[in-house]
């Protein structure tokens, strides 16, 4: 997994709440096989003004200048901003594929769902909840101009604009973001307890033989 | 000290819990189906692992399989290597796998249960957020993305922090012609599409404990769409009649032990939950949602409702906006609402009672001329068997409905089986998202009733006046 240490990007303001994972990547990207090549399908629906399929050359579709990922202001974007609930719906890790693969690093919004959340920290991708009167006005900074964030995720702060008198602070679990700042495979760390797992195992076996 | 449900099946599969409270949960039961499993099974193979407990996990295909022409093969070449990956995946690894051909393939979260491979008390993942239907056996059950998956496989294990706890009552009987899926769509209309978010959701009262473990699955299969990655349902005599004599389901001796153990899975009397919500059963009505969030929902007898209503900004612009994509205008009754397509079928409705009572309403009847498309897809090959043998399929067939093979089909749309740019649909399925099903499609969520009505009369309408 990629290592998140410090992060400084150009924001992307998607000022929706309730994002779904369905319109992070449409159904039909998901027949993939692989984890990588989601980029050009990040909000197929929106992006694109006619419908999309997996075989086709995207870099030909027609855009939708009104949507936020085609305006020239924010070409190059790595930080995605949104509202409450983003990444609602299904569990498709396909959806975090699609936004790290296009090249963003962080999600900010004012929550998340669970899912989402969980599978954004075993790619790297760090998800920021801050509360929504922040979300309001980093809305206002980044409205039809350049809104730079740093994200540093040892300290725990957003700069903005470089300015160290604009500074947030997130919160984030202690064993995530340890696996985050180091890029580890968790499954390694899992089998470090190999012993306890089989230990339970013996355990629970003597007392609910018909789960085995 | 009192334990609610969901905290006594968290600590009967907890391996270890680290200083800053994160768990290492053991897993009982691990489903997995063709479209979130290919990565997973690959990382296996790169960091040359082995599934931990091959006996845990039971794979079928679902979501991308055809419900039409079987017999020629899959025509959608993408699809199909995703279908060969998972059959080529179970075989190397050894995984019992329900291929295309088996009878008893189907929708995971329809044939887990039926299969008595999901058992109360345990713990079940899948790659599927609709994992949380297996809850309604007292199990915690939810969904996962595919590292989870990975991790599963190679660990039995899961690195979770502990969820809240959520108690919703449905208090006293709901009324006549009240089904689950009305009963769950309501809780999401009061409890909003993020009110269960860090929550395991505890469904109790009188109008869940009246529901068949059939409506309970229902029930906890939305769990999600209001935010909560688990729903669970208390084990009653109900569950145990159930599972019984299933497949997977255990026998003899330790049967009897099982049923020993199961009499404690409820929350204790005096247990304290972080959350309480009450719905008043008899206030419930026939549900449908009008925008592209299960949220948007009111009662079959209600009108869209106005966005000028609304005083909080961002809600009031999801509003408009919703109803702009739906293309229908506020203050309309629900009942003036036409429809060009009706699914019935997805994990959330169609099992044999779904059918029964969308049967019961179509029976006699025909679908209305303005109805280009009304389809039925059981969940599963055995429920499609048993459907045949009730003569189900010649009810819904005589009436002018389609009657398909088992899969996931127009609740997602990776399929044919899709909504044309435009087209409006009654539908089963859990997710009225935009483009849920199909580009531009306009999706409304409704109980098997309620779809099998509104194919009939080529508009929503209230079955109970049926």
């Amino acid at each position: 997994m990629e290592k998140f240490t410090q992060h400084n990007g150009l924001v992307i303001p998607l000022d929706r709440p309730n994002v779904d994972t369905d319109a992070i990547i449409p159904k039909q990207y998901l027949k993939s096989v692989k984890r990588t090549g989601f980029g050009p399908n990040l909000f197929d629906d929106w992006r694109y003004l006619e419908p999309g399929e997996p075989d086709m050359d995207h870099s030909k579709r027609t855009v939708n200048t009104d949507f936020v990922l085609n305006k020239p202001e924010y070409a190059g974007g790595s930080i995605l901003l949104a509202r409450e609930n983003f990444g609602c719906g299904s569990s498709r890790e396909h959806a975090v594929w699609a936004l790290t693969d296009y090249g963003i690093r962080s999600v900010i919004a004012s929550s998340f769902a669970d899912i989402f959340f969980n599978n954004s920290f075993k790619n790297g991708l760090l998800p920021i909840v801050l509360k929504e009167n922040v979300i309001d006005e980093l809305f206002a900074l980044s409205a039809g101009k350049e809104l730079q964030l740093t994200i540093d995720l040892d300290s725990q702060r957003v700069v903005v604009n470089g300015d160290s008198s604009l500074v947030y602070d997130f919160d984030v679990d202690e064993f995530k973001k340890y696996c985050l700042l180091n890029g580890l495979d968790d499954i390694g760390l899992t089998l470090q307890h190999a012993d306890d797992i089989r230990a339970y195992e013996k355990k629970r076996k003597a007392e609910a033989p018909w789960l085995f | 000290m009192a334990r609610t449900l969901y905290d006594k099946v968290w600590d009967a599969h907890l391996v270890r819990q680290e200083n800053d409270g994160t768990g290492l949960l053991y897993i009982d039961r691990h489903l997995v189906h063709e479209v979130t499993s290919p990565q997973a099974f690959e990382g296996l193979r790169l960091a040359n692992r082995k599934p931990w407990r091959v006996d845990s996990i039971l794979a079928v295909p679902d979501h991308n399989i055809p419900t039409v022409g079987r017999n020629e093969g899959i025509s959608d070449p993408v699809a199909k290597i995703q279908l060969e990956t998972l059959d080529n995946n179970c075989d190397e690894f050894g995984v019992t796998e329900f291929k295309m051909d088996d009878i008893r393939q189907g929708i995971v979260h329809v044939i887990g249960p039926e299969q008595g491979a999901t058992l109360p008390g345990m713990t079940v993942v899948c790659g599927d957020s609709h994992t949380s239907t297996h809850g309604a056996f007292g199990a915690l059950a939810h969904g996962i993305g595919t590292s989870e998956v990975e991790h599963v496989l190679a660990t039995q294990c899961l690195i979770q922090n502990k969820m809240k706890n959520m108690l919703v009552n449905i208090e006293g009987p709901v009324g006549k012609g009240v089904t689950a899926k009305d009963i769950v769509l309501r809780i999401i209309g009061e409890i909003g599409t993020a009110g269960g978010t860090g929550c395991a959701i505890e469904f109790a009262g009188q109008g869940i404990r009246d529901l068949s473990i059939e409506g309970r699955m229902t029930v906890c299969n939305m769990a999600i769409e209001g935010g909560a990655r688990a729903g669970m349902v208390a084990v009653d005599e109900k569950t145990i009649e159930y599972v019984k004599d299933r497949p997977f389901a255990p026998k003899g001796d330790d049967w009897d032990k099982a049923v020993v153990a199961w009499q404690d899975l409820k929350s204790d009397d005096d247990a304290v939950f972080d959350q309480v919500v009450n719905i008043d059963g008899a206030s419930i009505e026939p549900q449908v949602t009008w925008g592209t969030s299960p949220e948007m929902v009111v009662g079959v007898g209600d009108s869209v409702p106005n966005p000028a209503t609304e005083n909080e900004a961002v809600k009031r612009s999801g509003m408009e906006a919703a109803l702009a994509y739906m293309d229908i205008v506020a203050d309309a009754p629900i009942t003036s609402i036409n429809v060009d397509k009706v699914f019935i079928g997805s994990c959330t409705n169609s099992r044999i009672e779904d059918l029964r009572a969308a049967a019961e309403i179509a029976e006699g009847k025909k679908v209305a001329a303005n109805i280009t498309l009304a389809m039925v897809v059981p969940g599963s090959g055995l429920v499609k068997q048993q459907a045949e043998q009730e003569g189900l399929d010649k009810i819904f067939l005589e009436a002018g409905f389609e009657w398909r093979e088992p899969g996931c089909s127009m609740c997602l749309a990776m399929n044919a089986d899709r909504l044309e740019p435009g087209e409006r649909c009654a539908s089963t399925s859990n997710r009225n998202f935009e483009g849920r099903q199909g580009k531009g499609g306009r999706t409304h969520l409704v109980s098997p009733a309620m779809a099998a009505g509104a194919a009939i009369a080529g508009h929503f309408v209230d079955v109970r006046e049926m």
